[in-house]
C-alpha cells in the first residue's frame, strides 16, 4: 500500500517549486491542478489516486458492514450496540424518518450503502497518507447523482406511472393559466436543478475544503520552514496551528455532506412517492 | 456550439472513468448492502420485536394468573368467613339451645325439689295436726274433766265435741282470709 501516497505527498508537499519564476524556494499557490491525478500506478492514466481511493473506500465500506452484520445478536454487545447505532443512523433516522414506515424497507440498502461509501470517501481527505477527499472529483459525485436520479424517478414512474411526470411537473391547484409558468419551473426544479446542485453541493464542499486545507498547511509551511523574516515564521506558526480547527472544520463538512446527500436522496424518493406535490 | 468553448474546469470529470466507476461501485456497495447487510439486520430485528413481544404476552400470562390466584384467594377467604360466620351462629344456637334446655332443667329440678318439699312438708304437718289433734284432744279432755270433776276420757260425746271444736278452728281462718 505504500504507493498510495506516491502520487498524492510529493506533489503537495515539495515546497521549493514554481512560482518563484524559476528559482529555488518559489511557494506554488494551491490551485485545481492539486486535483487532477494522472496514473501512478502502472496502468492506464485514469487508474489514479482517486480511481484507487473509490475502489479502496468501496472494500472499506463492504467489509465492515460484512464484519457488522456477521453474528448480530437479539441482545447485542458493545460492538453490536455501536454498528445498530451506525445502521440506525441512516435507517431510522432516514429512510423510516423520511420515506414512513410503508415504502423505507425498500431503500434501506441503498442509502446506508450511500452514506457510508460517500462518508469513508470524505473522511480520506483527512486521513494520514491519502489526504485526498475522492468526491472533489466531480466524475463520481455525478455518478452518485445519476444512481440517485435513476432511483427516484423510477420509484414515482413505478408508483404512479405516467401521472408521476404529470404530479411532477403540475402541483394540484394551480389554475390553468399559470400552467405555462409552473410547468418549465417545476420540469427545472426537479428533472434539473435537483441533480446538479446533489452533485455540485458534495463535489463543492470537498473541493473548496480540500483546497483550504492545502493553504493553510502546505503555505504555514512554506513561511515557516523556507520564508526569512521573524514575521513570516510566525504567521507560518500560527496557519499550522489554525490548520488543526480547519481540519475539525473539515471533519464536520465531510460528515455533514455524506449526510445531506443521504436525506435528499431519500428526500426526492419520498416526493416521487407522494400522491402529488 | 458556445456551450463547448466555455471551460467548465473542475466541473467536467477529468475522466469518464470516474462517473463510470462511481456507478459501479455503488452498484456493487448497494448489493451487498441488500443482499447480505440489511437482511441480516432486519432480521435480528424481526427476531428482536419477536422476543420483546413474546416477553410482554408471556408476562400478560403471568400477570393473568396471579389476578385468577388472587381472585381464588379471595374466593376462598369469602367461603371461609362466610363457614366462620356460620359456625358462630350455629355455636350462638346451640348455646342458646343449651342454656333453654339447662334452665328448663333446673326449672323442672327445682320444681321436683320444691314438690318433693312440699310433699314432705305436708306429710310433716298432716303427721303434727294428728298428733296435735290427738294430745289437744286428750289435753282438752282432761283439762274439762278437772274442771267439772268427773272423767270424761272414755266419752265418745266428748271427743267428738273436741274434734268440731278444732274443724271450726280450722275452718274460720280460711273464711276470713277468703273475705
Amino acid at each position: 500500500m505504500g504507493g498510495l501516497t506516491v502520487p498524492g505527498v510529493p506533489m503537495r508537499f515539495p515546497v521549493p517549486m514554481e512560482t518563484g519564476h524559476g528559482e529555488e524556494g518559489g511557494w506554488h499557490t494551491p490551485s485545481l491542478e492539486d486535483f487532477e491525478f494522472v496514473g501512478g500506478f502502472g496502468g492506464p492514466d485514469w487508474v489514479n489516486k482517486p480511481f484507487i481511493q473509490a475502489v479502496l473506500a468501496a472494500v472499506i465500506v463492504i467489509v465492515l458492514w460484512l464484519l457488522a452484520s456477521r453474528r448480530l445478536k437479539v441482545v447485542p454487545g458493545k460492538l453490536q450496540f455501536l454498528n445498530e447505532y451506525f445502521y440506525n443512523f441512516i435507517r431510522n433516522g432516514v429512510a423510516l424518518e423520511v420515506l414512513g414506515q410503508h415504502d423505507f424497507r425498500r431503500y434501506v440498502p441503498y442509502l446506508v450503502g450511500l452514506f457510508s461509501f460517500i462518508w469513508v470517501n470524505n473522511l480520506m481527505g483527512l486521513f494520514p497518507l491519502l489526504m485526498f477527499p475522492t468526491f472533489s472529483n466531480i466524475g463520481y459525485a455525478w455518478g452518485l447523482v445519476f444512481l440517485t436520479y435513476v432511483i427516484y424517478n423510477v420509484a414515482g414512474v413505478a408508483r404512479h406511472g405516467m401521472k408521476y411526470f404529470k404530479n411532477s411537473l403540475l402541483p394540484a391547484g394551480v389554475p390553468w393559466p399559470l400552467w405555462f409558468v409552473i410547468i418549465p419551473i417545476e420540469f427545472l426544479s426537479n428533472f434539473v436543478i435537483r441533480p446538479l446542485t446533489l452533485g455540485l453541493r458534495l463535489f463543492g464542499n470537498l473541493l473548496a475544503g480540500h483546497l483550504v486545507v492545502l493553504v493553510f498547511v502546505t503555505g504555514g509551511a512554506y513561511l515557516l520552514f523556507q520564508a526569512d523574516g521573524a514575521v513570516n515564521k510566525v504567521a507560518g506558526g500560527a496557519s499550522l496551528i489554525f490548520s488543526f480547527a480547519i481540519f475539525a472544520l473539515e471533519l464536520l463538512v465531510s460528515s455533514l455532506q455524506a449526510y445531506i446527500f443521504t436525506v435528499l436522496t431519500a428526500q426526492y424518493v419520498a416526493s416521487s412517492l407522494a400522491e402529488d406535490h | 456550439m458556445p456551450l463547448l468553448e466555455i471551460n467548465l474546469g473542475p466541473l467536467l470529470p477529468h475522466y469518464a472513468s470516474e462517473i463510470v466507476m462511481g456507478i459501479l461501485l455503488m452498484i456493487v456497495i448497494f448489493v451487498v448492502m441488500q443482499r447480505l447487510v440489511v437482511p441480516r439486520f432486519e432480521q435480528m430485528y424481526d427476531e428482536r420485536r419477536a422476543a420483546i413481544e413474546g416477553g410482554m404476552e408471556k408476562a400478560e400470562a403471568a400477570q393473568r394468573e396471579a389476578e385468577a390466584a388472587l381472585e381464588q384467594y379471595r374466593a376462598q377467604l369469602a367461603d371461609a368467613r362466610s363457614e366462620a360466620a356460620r359456625i358462630r351462629e350455629d355455636a350462638k344456637n346451640q348455646g342458646a339451645q343449651i342454656l333453654a334446655e339447662m334452665r328448663e332443667e333446673a326449672q323442672a329440678e327445682s320444681e321436683r325439689i320444691r314438690a318433693q318439699a312440699h310433699a314432705a312438708i305436708e306429710a310433716e304437718r298432716g303427721q303434727v295436726v294428728a298428733q296435735l289433734r290427738a294430745e289437744v284432744g286428750g289435753l282438752a279432755t282432761t283439762l274439762a274433766g278437772r274442771i267439772v270433776g268427773e272423767s270424761l276420757d272414755d266419752d265418745e260425746r266428748a271427743r267428738r265435741t273436741v274434734e268440731r271444736f278444732i274443724a271450726d278452728l280450722e275452718s274460720s281462718p280460711a273464711e276470713s282470709e277468703r273475705v
